[in-house]
């Protein structure tokens, strides 16, 4: 067994998230660390190039705390509720500020596959008739070698850091996700540096016994955070639900500067760490977000000598 | 159905036609690539009603979901629990939507011109717009290798306009040469076939055209004409699209969206 990786958030993301450098929070809708989004936004990170398929909250609060510079993305909005405000505020109009490089949903995974596969290009068969290759000159049509079909390509993304939230991992940082997998793996196995963080840190035996439900290997990973409800308001399958109050309660704070810039003193520079703000946000509410009960049957791998 | 379940209905909101209208279109149909809202509720009525071995594709990575309650987002663990497979998104968007599996694609759009080229990324300038909207997620891919797509919006000089600002979405792109530039390129889908809105519904000519085929009840052309920057083609027979049936609005009232969410 590898030596333990588990690091608190304060140490990894001083560690890994430097001024300048393309940061992928990963999940979608699913497992969107917003613990590591606050951490960074502490630390007064800058100049971020953020790379989401989609940029939701937690980019939207980014944003608004100013530590990015641009975004690459494939959807921009506050899911189920409407647009990002924040946002909005710095790319509309004559005064928009923030870079924009925005792509597909398929064109950002094959960004990523791509990036993990050690590849020049990934081919999809997307954008024929659209703006998007006007808008954004790095997708390009290319010929097939083998005839003379058309196809576009995007560029491999190679993030700097990429930080995933997941159900559990064990101290080398072996991890196990289900529900919802997004582009999580392509993303981790794209970057120079993986930040997993997860409700519960268990045994390597855990992980062995179901090996299947590995989706990234501690073998890239660079540090191990345990945040229990780490992805609120987003929600972890299984853990905890969505906390919808919170994504409509976002449309109105995020419309407001100053109400944002409350928002953010209060819940985000005003606490210690994710401890302070699960405590701001009290057991009764953490509680109401747990779903019932949905066990998965067992398999049985068999013991092979 | 009995007698008394096909009684139509006489109480409904513009919404409500709209989903009902839209889920009778999925008649036949077997695999749905499904968009939260409207759409939502449209497929999961018809997989009750008119296609119920229809199965439910949600681009966060599910194949045949099974939502136990409405879903909040693209996303909601709800349409994990229960469901017949959960894939990457790479497997989602790659083997089920360009490998050909996916026979309809449900859009939205902020924008959409006569030949159902679509706008969701913004109003106004690129670099500078007035409006900065979501932009494509999968909606681009969508278009292009959906066997099918349908359109679910809201009508208005607003939304139904001459030119769109940008082309997030494919339609019928040059009108009538639309085919023949889908099959040239290779494109497994057949592009838009339906609009439906709050006002009736449009299926797609020959030549590529938007053509409005009914009218919901109490909606006259003149206000169709009234909520559109073109003149529209007119099917020769239009006919009134028949009112939510009891059941129907019981399904949606009750069962799919009985906080009223999207419905009322």
């Amino acid at each position: 067994m590898s030596e333990s990786k588990v690091a608190s958030m304060a140490e990894a993301i001083a560690a890994s998230v430097h001024d300048g450098d393309t940061v992928a929070i990963e999940g979608f809708t699913h497992l969107i660390s917003f613990a590591a989004g606050h951490e960074i936004i502490r630390q007064r990170k800058r100049d971020l190039t953020l790379a989401r398929l989609t940029p939701d909250l937690i980019y939207d609060q980014m944003v608004g705390a100013g530590v990015a510079r641009k975004l690459v993305f494939s959807w921009l909005g506050n899911p189920g509720v409407g647009g990002l405000h924040a946002v909005r505020r710095v790319t509309e109009g004559a005064s928009a500020s923030l870079e924009l490089e925005e792509y597909s949903h398929f064109g950002m995974v094959g960004r990523y596959t791509a990036g993990a596969m050690n590849l020049p290009f990934f081919p999809l068969r997307s954008y024929f008739e659209t703006d998007l290759p006007i808008a954004n000159p790095l997708i390009r049509p290319i010929r097939s070698p083998y005839g003379d079909e058309l196809v576009y390509a995007v560029p491999p993304l190679k993030p700097d850091v990429v930080i995933i939230h997941a159900q559990r991992a064990d101290e080398g940082g072996n991890t196990q996700i289900w529900g919802l997998l997004g582009c999580q793996k392509e993303a981790a196995f794209a970057a120079k540096r993986v930040i997993v963080v997860v409700e519960e840190l268990v045994g390597e035996e855990v992980i062995r016994a179901d090996p299947n439900r590995t989706v990234i290997p501690g073998l890239i990973v660079e540090a191990v955070v345990v945040e229990p409800f780490g992805a609120h308001p987003s929600y972890a399958q299984g853990h905890y639900d969505r906390d919808n109050r919170f994504y409509l309660e976002w449309d109105a704070i995020s419309r407001d500067a100053r109400a944002l810039e409350r928002w953010l003193e209060e819940w985000v520079y005003g606490v210690t760490g994710r401890a302070g703000y699960r405590a701001k946000l009290g057991e009764e509410r953490l509680a109401s977000l747990r779903p019932g009960s949905a066990p998965s049957g067992s398999v049985d791998y068999g013991d092979y000598r | 159905m009995n007698a008394l379940e096909r009684v139509a209905a006489t109480d409904f909101s513009a919404s409500e036609m709209m989903i009902v209208a839209a889920a009778r279109e999925l008649a036949g149909r077997r695999v749905c690539f499904v968009g939260v809202g409207l759409p939502n509720i449209a497929v999961n009525l018809a997989k009750l009603t008119v296609a119920t071995d229809l199965e439910l594709v949600y681009e966060a990575g599910v194949f045949g979901a099974r939502p136990a309650r409405l879903p909040l987002s693209i996303g909601d663990p709800t349409i994990v629990t229960r469901a017949t497979a959960v894939t990457s998104m790479f497997e989602l968007f790659g083997f089920y939507l360009q490998g050909g599996l996916i026979d309809v694609g449900f859009l939205g759009a902020a924008q959409i011109d006569r030949f159902g080229n679509i706008n969701s990324t913004v109003i106004g300038d690129y670099a500078h717009p007035t409006t900065r909207l979501p932009g494509s997620g999968g909606a681009c891919e969508i278009a292009i290798n959906a066997r099918e797509v349908f359109v679910i919006m809201r009508q208005s000089r607003r939304s139904f306009v001459e030119h769109i600002d940008f082309r997030t979405s494919p339609g019928n792109p040059a009108g009538a040469n639309g085919a023949r530039i889908r099959q040239e390129q290779g494109w497994l889908g057949a592009g838009p076939s339906v609009v439906i809105t709050d006002l009736g519904v449009y299926h797609f000519g020959g030549e590529g055209v938007m053509r409005l085929d009914s009218l919901h009840p109490g909606v006259t052309l003149e206000d169709v004409q009234g909520e559109m920057a073109w003149q529209p083609a007119v099917a020769e027979r239009l006919v009134e699209t028949a009112p939510p049936t009891a059941e129907e609005l019981r399904l949606v009232r009750d069962v799919l969206d009985p906080d009223g969410i999207y419905t009322r």
